[in-house]
This record gives structure tokens, sequence and C-alpha cells, in this order.
């Protein structure tokens, strides 16, 4: 009976595992993402600051592109559809969840941005302080 | 002078709290009956200069100190006074303090209630709790000290509250996340001291299982609480997101979930002790890591206050000092809580092993997700990754399905060994239960989905069973049998809830002007105008939605001192189905971005959890945790 236990404990915690090993999402700065390290058609997040005046809007739906960008210059475009968080704003923080296409678009599923006004995500601290 | 007042009660407090851990442990060492009734004087003692302290700081608050550093950065002259009251706990710091007075509330109250103890396992217990207090609250006093005074005196009208927690919400869900989080340490404690005196029995069940339910019962409102708030206040109509911290609070839930059960085994049968023991380190353990996770700011999340690492080490340090002492004491000690009995097949102890198994099982695949992308940053030095919901749910949910099944045969099973007979009413059950989970979402939304099927199946066989053993035990029950019946219900309830708002919930982003009138779901809103209007302390635009005789206005607010906005959805609440309203941003010249909803059996999930909370409840009320005191208390004279 312990062995049982033991074993479909270790099964199913391995299963878990390998299942996790396979669906883990990285997270990628703009200057990775532009320089290809970034896997195309896997589901990736990716962040930066949008870039100012970068936000295009279609007339006709919720279709939105913008730019995610660093300080040094690199960016990336971003197509998404549906509704963007509150505090989404050019030149401020936003992380982007989706795929990567052969292009070089990043077709978001889900876009965030921080959720108060002194808050910064802790993936994108580092583009503050550039060292 | 108020808030100087309040800091000294606060190290009034700590220094109680510090004398409770020593006295304590003294009369629970030298037993001494003397001694123990300091404790339990100073356990109260605490609580007072704690409550005065906090209470202090309120007042602060409904005054607008503002020469007060932590009031500057969390209120606002124009605030509505109840939520300048709960700006307080809107912050690491001012919560942290609710935090501690929660923890001295749980102490004062185990001070009182513990006559019919021995006075090794009262001390014990006391000074277990006086010494977990001190070591919050002297973070609190040195790293998190929400007391001070902002130097220079410059008068401000405050920066205001976070617009998010501007809400009743804000008012209820943490003090009962926290009535629940902390309500754990006394079971910590009980098992801390069941290990110093070797004593594992009936006796020390019946003690600890009234706190653990309550702290449980508590827990599960707030949770309920949390995404219920989450579901009409963050605006998009998500009420579960495995957001970490989240999963921060579901975790010790899950753990204590598990212990409620096992120590039911452990007073009825005097079987799994020191498995009980050791949940119940766990449990507390838990909730000191999710305090953790959601202080230290090392995970990314709506909840986590963002602050500096040096208190992340100090929480940490605490955390890890409380649990190695705890693990070291159980791994000499645990060898002393043997437990003999025997049982075979589907008894009642197997399905409570299983029960247990199944939710540790579950508590250990969350936990992995949730510290993985934690531990992999660690040891790739900075590759951050994360885990999608979708790969929370596909482990999860089988879990917890497996787990509904042998719920379904919980009340009929005996202890021992339970006759297979007993279960054939049970089947009939099944298959009745299998057809109409087909048939009742087939006809609620006129499509198969095997997955809600199945859900509802097992739900629906869970409620079957139940109700029949009632109804059989009509003319006796126990409440501590109707408070499991209401809780197994509950959790019927709130299966429910998920599988049909999982699976039929409709949702549709748009681009609407005034004017437009568009279908979603087997309904047509019509976008009738748009205005401008003004709160105390934010500028909203308000839409008109009509739908059928309904109408609905969502608002999006701009708070001016922050300048923050806040999407407040517009709800028809409805027993069977939620429509749901948000205004996103403007996208053009009169053009609006629009999320509409339906949410069916939305209002079940949080039913549920309120339902098997009461019923928590309800069983500590059971008659054999009052009668205890005199049985003891004969027992005591006997074996005088």
């Amino acid at each position: 009976m312990v062995i049982f236990v033991m074993l479909g404990s270790v099964v199913t915690l391995g299963l878990a595992y390998y299942a996790m090993q396979q669906n883990l999402e990285f997270f990628y700065l703009p200057d990775r993402v532009v320089s290809g390290e970034a896997p195309i058609g896997k589901t990736i997040r990716a962040g930066g600051m949008v870039v100012t005046d970068s936000i295009e809007r279609s007339d006709a739906d919720l279709t939105v592109r913008f730019e995610l960008g660093d300080l040094e210059g690199s960016t990336f475009p971003v197509v998404y559809a549906g509704l963007l968080p509150n505090l989404f704003a050019e030149g401020q923080g936003a992380i982007v969840s989706g795929t990567l296409d052969e292009q070089g678009l990043f077709h978001a599923d889900q876009v965030l941005a921080k959720h108060d006004e002194n808050y910064m995500p802790p993936e994108l601290a580092e583009l503050h302080q550039p060292e | 002078m108020i808030p100087e007042l309040a800091h000294f009660l606060c190290v009034l407090g700590f220094t109680c709290a510090l004398a409770l851990g020593g006295t304590g442990f003294f009369a629970a060492k030298f037993n001494q009956a003397a001694w123990l009734l300091a404790a339990r004087q100073l356990a109260v003692l605490q609580f007072l200069t704690i409550l005065g302290s906090f209470v202090l700081l309120d007042i602060s608050f409904l005054r607008d100190d503002f020469t007060v550093q932590y009031i500057a950065s969390n209120s606002n002259e124009a605030l509505p006074w109840y939520f300048k009251a709960s700006a307080m706990w809107g912050d690491h710091e001012g919560s942290f303090l609710l935090w501690v007075l929660v923890m001295a509330g749980w102490t004062g109250a185990v001070a009182l209630r513990g006559r019919s103890h021995s006075i090794d396992m009262h001390g014990y217990v006391l000074g277990v709790l006086g010494l977990i207090n001190a070591g919050f609250l002297l973070f609190l006093l040195s790293a998190s000290n929400p007391f001070l005074r902002a130097f220079p005196l410059n008068p401000t009208v405050g920066m205001d509250m976070n617009a998010i927690l501007q809400d009743y919400g804000h008012l209820v869900h943490p003090p009962f996340l926290y009535l629940g989080y902390v309500g754990f340490s006394v079971a910590f404690a009980y098992a801390i001291a069941a290990l110093l005196t070797g004593r594992i029995d009936a006796a020390w069940a019946r003690w600890s299982r009234p706190w653990t339910n309550t702290a449980w019962a508590f827990l599960t409102v707030g949770i309920a609480l949390g995404s219920w708030w989450a579901y009409y206040e963050l605006g998009w109509g998500g009420w579960w997101f495995w957001d970490p911290v989240e999963n921060a609070s579901f975790m010790p839930w899950l753990a204590a979930t598990a212990l409620i059960h096992s120590m039911a085994v452990t007073e009825k049968r005097g079987a799994f002790k020191s498995w009980t023991a050791l949940l119940a380190l766990l449990t507390f353990t838990l909730s000191l890591i999710g305090a953790f996770l959601v202080r230290s700011g090392v995970l990314t999340s709506v909840h986590a206050f963002a602050i500096d690492p040096e208190r992340g080490v100090f929480l940490a340090t605490i955390v890890a000092v409380v649990a190695s002492l705890a693990l070291l004491l159980y791994a000499f000690r645990a060898s002393k809580l043997r437990s003999q009995i025997a049982y075979r097949g589907i008894s009642r102890e197997m399905l409570l092993l299983a029960n247990n198994m199944l939710l540790t099982l579950a508590l250990a695949v969350i936990f992995l997700y949730t510290l993985y992308p934690l531990f992999y940053e660690w040891l790739t030095g900075g590759e951050r990754t994360s885990i999608g919901p979708p790969y929370f749910n596909r482990a999860f949910v089988p879990l917890m399905m497996l787990l509904a099944a042998c719920l379904a045969l919980a009340p009929l099973s005996r202890w021992k060994r339970t006759p297979l007979a007993l279960y054939k009413p049970v089947l009939i059950m099944l298959v009745v239960s299998a057809v109409l989970g087909l048939f009742i979402p087939l006809v609620y939304a006129g499509a198969l989905n095997l997955g809600v099927s199945l859900c509802v199946a097992i739900a629906v066989w869970i409620v079957a069973s139940h109700l029949a053993e009632l109804y059989r035990h009509r003319r006796s029950l126990a409440l501590s049998f109707v408070g499991m019946n209401v809780a197994h219900l509950g959790f019927a309830i709130t299966v429910i809830g998920i599988a049909m708002t999982s699976g039929f919930s409709v949702s549709q982003d748009l681009r609407l002007s005034v004017g437009d009138e568009v279908q979603v779901g087997e309904r047509t809103y019509l976008f009738s105008a748009i205005r401008n209007v003004e709160g105390p302390n934010y500028v909203a635009n308000q839409a008109d939605f009509v739908v059928g005789d309904v109408l609905l206005q969502p608002e999006r607010r701009q708070y001016t001192t922050r300048n923050t906005v806040t999407t407040e959805a517009a709800i028809r609440p409805g027993f069977t189905n939620d429509l749901l309203i948000s205004l996103g941003e403007p996208v053009g010249v009169d053009a609006w971005a629009v999320r509409i909803q339906e949410k069916p059996f939305i209002r079940w999930v949080w039913l549920g959890a309120v339902l098997a909370a009461i019923a928590g409840v309800i069983a500590v009320c059971d008659v054999r945790y009052r009668r205890l005191r005199v049985r003891e208390l004969t027992a005591a004279q006997v074996a005088d």
C-alpha cells in the first residue's frame, strides 16, 4: 500500500515536472528579440517600453500595433487585438505574451502593464538601470 | 502625539510577546500553574496593547495626520471615511500591523479558552505563539515601521490610496485572509507542543481541531472574497488567475483542508498521528512562505508589494528559522508518535488517506509551478520564465476530479471497513448523476462539452449521496456530521460553478461607437450614451448599455491624485448567469473599446465556498468540543 502511494505520487509529480519543462514561457527583452535569440512560433513573453508615437489603431476593429523598445534603441513591433490594460501608455513599460513570427512581428494574446504608477515589473527593472 | 502612543503600545506588545514566550515555556517545562496564569494574562495584555496601537494608528488615518509618512503615502483627505480607515492596511507596513494584531488575537483567544488543557500543553502552545509573534513584531518595528513621522514635516493632502483598493472588498478581504493565514499558527503551536510533550491523542485532536476548522473557515471566505473582488473590481471578469500570490494563499488552504481531514482520523481512530503533526507544521509554514512571497518583492503580481529586498531577507530569515526548528523537532520526536490500527478496503480511513494524498499532490504541483520560475532564475542567473494558467489547470483539475469522486463515497463509509453492500445505492446514484451531468449542461448551453459534463456529473453525484445520508440520519444529527455534509455540498456547488463558467462563458472585445447595437451570445446590447461624471476623488467616463430592459453603466475612472485609471465593470448578477460589461480606452473619435461577457453560474463558485466556511463553523459548534472541559477535568481528577 505504502509503495503504491509513493509510486503514484512520484509518477504524478514526474508528469507535472515534465509538462512544466515543456511549457515554460521564457521572457525576452527587446535586444534579445531583435538579435534573434527569441524562438519563433513558440509561446514566449517579452517586454519593454512602449515607443512614443508608435501606437497605431485600426479604424474598423480593436487591432492595435505598437513597438516595444529599450534605452539602447532596440525595438520590435507588436500586433494585438483586444482590450489594452488601463495603464498602457507610450513611454511606459509593458509585457506581452504570445508568439513571434518569421518577420519579427510579435502576435500578442495578452498585454500586461504595471498596475499602479509606482510599480515596475521586476522583468523591466533593468531597462531603467543600464549597467 | 497619537502616532507616538501607538508606537509605544506596539513596543509594549513586543515585550509582552517575548515575556509570553519565556513564561509559557517555563510553565510547561517545570509544570508551574502560577507561571501559566501569568502567561495567559500576558497573552491577553499583548492583544490589548496591539489592539490599542492599531486603533490609534487608524484614528490618525481618520484625522488625516499626514505628518506620518505611511499615512501620507497611502491616504488622502478627499477619501470617504471608511476608505480612510481601510487605507490603513492598503500597503505593506499597515497590513503587517493588521497581521500582528490578528496573531495577538488568536493568541489571546487560546489563552482564554484552554482551561481544560494540561499545564505543559497549554504552556508550550502559548509560548510558541508568543515567540512567533515576537519575531513578527521585531520585523514590524525594525524594518516596516508604520508609525514614523515624515521629516521635514511638509503639510500635504496625502498621496492617496491605491485606486484598486478603494472598494468595499478591501474592507473585508485582507482581514478574513489574515484571520485564516495567521490562525494556522495555533495548529502549528499545538503540533509543536505535541512533539515536545510526546502526546498526540484524542484529547489533543479535540483541542486543536476547532481552532484549525475556524481558521480554515476564515481563509475559505477570504479566498472567495478575493476572487469575487477581482471579478468585479479588476474589471475584466476574471476570477482566478493562478497568480503567484493567489497561489500563496491557496497552498495553505490545501494543506489545511488536508489537515482538518487528517485530524478527524487522529481524533476518532488514533491514527495518522505524525502525519497530522507534520501537516500542521506545513500549513503554517506555507502561510509564512506566502507572506514572504507577497512582501519580499520576488514575485511579479497584482498583489505583490514592491518593496526593498532587505525586508525580504528579514522575512526569509523568520520563515527559515521557524520552519527549520519545527522540522528538526519533528525529525527527532515524530517517532514517539506511533499509531497502530488496521483498516481494509474502502474504509473511511482509506478515503481520508486518498483525500490527503490528492490534496498534498495538488499542493506539491502548485508549489512546483509557482516557485520553479524563481528557482530557474536563480539557477541561470537572471533568465526569467513563467508558467501559463492552462498548465496549472491541466495538472490541478484531474487531481480535484479524483478527489471529488472519492468524496461521493465519503458519507456512507465506515471506520475500519465498509460493507460493500452499503455502496449499492451510491452506484445507482452514479448512473442517474451521469445522465443528469450529461443533460444539464446540454440543455443549458445547447452544446456538448464532455469536460463540463464530467464535472457536473460528479458534483451531482456528491450532492445525491450526501443528501441521502443526511436524510437517513435525520433523527439524530450531530453538528459535526451536518458540518461535514454541508462543507461537501459546498464543494460540489463550487465544482458546478467552475465547470459551467469555464465551459460556457462568452467574451467579446469590441470597438463600439454610441448608437451601435451588437449581439453577443443570445442577447443584443445597445450602446446608447456616454458621459463624464465626477466622484469625490476621481473623474470618469460612464457609458449606458441597454440589454433588454436592463441598463448597465460601466465606468472608466481616472483617479486624480495618483493619476491612475480603473475599470468599473457594470454587472447584472444572476443566479445562473451574470452579464458583465467593461469600458476600455477610447480608440478613435467617439469609438470605445468594450468587453461584453456572459458568465454562467459564476456565483456558484463563491456560494459553495461560503457554504463550506459556514459548515466549518457548524462543525466547531459540535457539542463534543464544549463537553470537553468537564470530561477532561474529571479525567484529571481520576488521574490524581
